[in-house]
């Protein structure tokens, strides 16, 4: 049985704006161990021709967002997949326009039984409205 | 580690692996506050037992971080990492030493990107976390 009501494919979280911030890169990148300068040094990224830090490639998970017509109630919920992909780097200073949505919802049968996956897809555009970036991320409940 | 610029990387090129510090709690700490990712399975021990898991395991976004991290510095600041496409296949523990692989699988001049599969092994095992990233250069 589906965990997920199909219904909820093509609904959207609401648009939500985030502005990005030096702090929350350098912040990211420590996280990771990732200490690739165009992140941590201001004035290296601005040597490159950036107009302040570059945010690692995998930032955009930080851009947590709600639709309010998808309610997940699993116990436990693993990430099979997730996808970045990018017109140009996320600068800090940017402000981007965020919205997900749900892509798809189906079932698959594996060695754990009965499993629904989840496809969401959530796009960034800039203020002047160009695409940013995309994410799409599978969930398996 | 050393960047490679477009003339430097041919199809069917293993770059060199990196090779992660073996992963820590505190790290998993760090992350879930940096990504706001805040489900207990990363970070509390007994959570993590109470779903059947031997201990916390680690965020899949922090593996893709590391393989993001690899992609960039094999671009380094002569393009970006414009595609990074993964599949979590296996879970990853706190002490585990995990290694990034990445391999030039297509080179496309009309676009100026470069194909690379990678993955993530831990101690020469089998792939973790598998996936595709492209290179956009400038």
């Amino acid at each position: 049985m589906l965990q997920i009501e199909p219904s909820v494919i093509g609904t959207a979280s609401d648009p939500k704006l985030f502005e990005i911030e030096k702090g929350a890169i350098r912040a990211f990148a420590n996280a990771i161990g990732d200490d690739n300068p165009l992140y941590t040094d201001e004035d290296f990224a601005k040597r490159q021709g950036f107009a302040s830090l570059v945010a690692p490639p995998t930032f955009p998970t930080t851009f947590r967002l709600h639709n309010p017509r998808l309610q997940i109630k699993a116990a436990r919920i693993l990430h099979g997949e997730q996808e970045y992909r990018y017109m140009r780097p996320i600068v800090a200073g940017d402000v981007l326009q965020c919205v997900s949505q749900v892509v798809d919802v189906y079932e698959r049968t594996g060695k754990l039984g009965a499993m629904t996956f989840l496809v969401t897809e959530i796009q960034g555009h800039d203020l002047a409205g160009n695409l940013v970036f995309t994410g799409r991320s599978t969930i398996i409940l | 580690m050393q960047s490679f610029t477009w003339n430097e990387l041919e199809v069917g090129m293993e770059l060199e692996p990196l090779v992660q510090p073996a992963i820590e709690k505190v790290q998993l700490v760090k992350y879930a506050g940096a990504s706001g990712d805040f489900n207990p399975i990363h970070t509390d021990d007994e959570t993590a037992k109470k779903v059947g898991l031997p201990s916390v395991i680690a965020h899949g976004m922090l593996s893709m971080g590391f393989l993001a991290k690899h992609a960039g510095q094999i671009v380094g600041t002569y393009g970006f990492v414009s595609r990074l496409k993964v599949r979590f296949s296996g879970m990853v523990f706190p002490g585990d030493v995990l290694a990034c692989h990445a391999k030039v699988t297509g080179k496309d001049e009309a676009s100026r990107t470069v194909d690379l599969e990678v993955f993530i092994s831990r101690d020469e095992g089998k792939p973790l976390t598998i996936g595709e990233a492209t290179l956009t250069y400038y």
